[in-house]
């Protein structure tokens, strides 16, 4: 093990794939972010009965295996003759996957905050956006936080999956550099810690986010 | 529509192939469950044990299940072992991949569920001669296992949606193996995969069902 193949330019190549599955989270946390509390508004003002259609539409991405929704959002954009690349197709896909988990924070967040505290804004004068934006947001923000942390390391290595269609993302570099230099242990060993140093620390952050915050 | 004609009646053919799979896929996931509870169990037991050296091993198992993607640890299971001269096959590196993600999982909610029991109830047991273990085992495991169902449940379900994984590596005997097998020679991809994703759905709802059962029947009182 400790003299190896693994050359400084295979490192690079790991970093890039590294690069990539950096990539793939923060465009589908953020795009599945921003519908998330679309969605979570929406259902929060819709209430249960009318927001089913929604409710249900969601929980098929939460009950559905990622690699099943990457594989069947790959066919459809090719029967469609969309003609996207994989890094779109992974996107979209990983961005309404997001979407569905996001739309749960958000409902529960905003559902925390007592109805007299949003009862008093309006009787203050506040209308309902003043109220969204002055009162909800930060009590909800609070108490979502540390989930929507969790959330994203989540989403972080269950970018893992796509792979397989075919994008180069830390994991399946170091397929390739497996096959290559065939050795297996080593290599993956170095792949486990570059996704471990990523969401460690951030998942502390989270926990001592959530420890902190649920205090009072 | 779309100038692609879907040809639902040879992927229909092949459902009571899919259906045996999603057998297979639903005994993965059951054997991985029972495994991941008596691991995440002995974990817990380990934290709880004062001992550093069990403690730290414990820590460790759930922060690298916790911090590493699922597919990493099949891979692990399946390429890296190879290292030290054990080949697994894709069942068992599937089986033994998800096994380690859930014990990881299911251990963190242990020590979650452990935290609304007071410490108290473990003294009271053992003021009146119950060793450690046995206070454990009839005092706090118990209230344990009863705060820690839910997160178990959802835990089941990612599991049964984690046996997918096991088609990266070469397997082909669960329902994503076999759909993914059946692709191969049609081509009809969207119709094959579109069946296997209700029946993933519904295998996932039936599961969280019986266990609200369930837990309605155990937890009566």
């Amino acid at each position: 093990m400790f003299d190896t193949a693994l050359t400084l330019a295979d490192l690079g190549f790991l970093a890039k794939g590294a690069a990539m599955t950096l990539a793939v989270t923060a465009v589908s946390v953020l795009a599945g972010t921003v519908l998330g509390i679309l969605f979570g508004v929406i259902r929060n003002q819709a209430g249960p009965y009318w927001s089913m259609p929604l409710t249900f539409l969601l929980d098929i991405f939460r009950s559905v295996p990622l690699l099943i929704q990457l594989v069947l959002g790959n066919a459809l954009q090719s029967i469609m003759k969309l003609g996207w690349a994989p890094f779109t197709t992974s996107c979209v896909v990983l961005s309404l996957y997001t979407a569905a988990y996001c739309t749960e924070i958000v409902r529960g967040g905003i559902s925390s905050v007592p109805a007299t505290t949003r009862r008093a804004a309006r009787s203050l004068g506040m209308t309902w956006w003043q109220d969204m934006r002055y009162i909800v947001a930060p009590l909800a923000t609070r108490v979502s936080l540390p989930a929507w942390i969790g959330l994203t390391l989540g989403v972080m290595k269950d970018s893992a999956l796509v792979l397989w269609l075919g994008l180069i993302e830390l994991l399946r570099a170091s397929q390739i550099l497996v096959t290559r230099l065939q050795e297996p242990l080593f290599i993956l060993l170095i792949c486990g810690a570059i996704y471990f140093i990523i969401s460690f620390p951030i998942a502390r952050l989270g926990g001592s986010l959530e420890r902190r915050w649920s205090n009072d | 529509m779309f100038s692609y004609t879907f040809h639902w009646n040879q992927a229909l053919k092949a459902l009571p192939q899919m259906l045996d799979g999603a057998l297979v896929t639903l005994q993965i996931a059951l054997l991985s469950m029972a495994i991941g509870l008596a691991v995440a169990l002995a974990l817990t037991l380990f934290r709880l044990s004062g001992n550093r050296i069990l403690g730290g091993f414990a820590t460790a198992w759930v922060e690298i299940a916790r911090n590493t993607p699922a597919l990493f640890q099949i891979y692990m299971a399946h390429f890296g072992l190879g290292s030290f001269g054990i080949h697994l096959s894709p069942y068992a590196a599937l089986l033994a991949g998800i096994a380690f993600n859930n014990a990881g999982y299911l251990a963190e909610n242990f020590r979650g569920a452990l935290k609304a029991i007071p410490e108290t109830q473990t003294r009271a047991g053992r003021s009146l001669g119950m060793t450690s273990l046995q206070a454990f085992r009839y005092i706090v495991m118990p209230q344990m296992l009863r705060v820690a169902f839910l997160p178990a449940t959802n835990q089941m379900v990612w599991a049964i949606l984690m046996t997918s994984l096991g088609v990266t590596v070469g397997m082909n005997t669960d329902l994503a193996g076999i759909t993914q097998e059946l692709n191969a020679r049609s081509f009809r991809t969207f119709e094959f995969f579109a069946i296997a994703a209700v029946i993933y759905y519904l295998i996932a709802k039936a599961v969280t069902l019986a266990a609200r059962v369930l837990a309605a029947r155990m937890f009566r009182y």
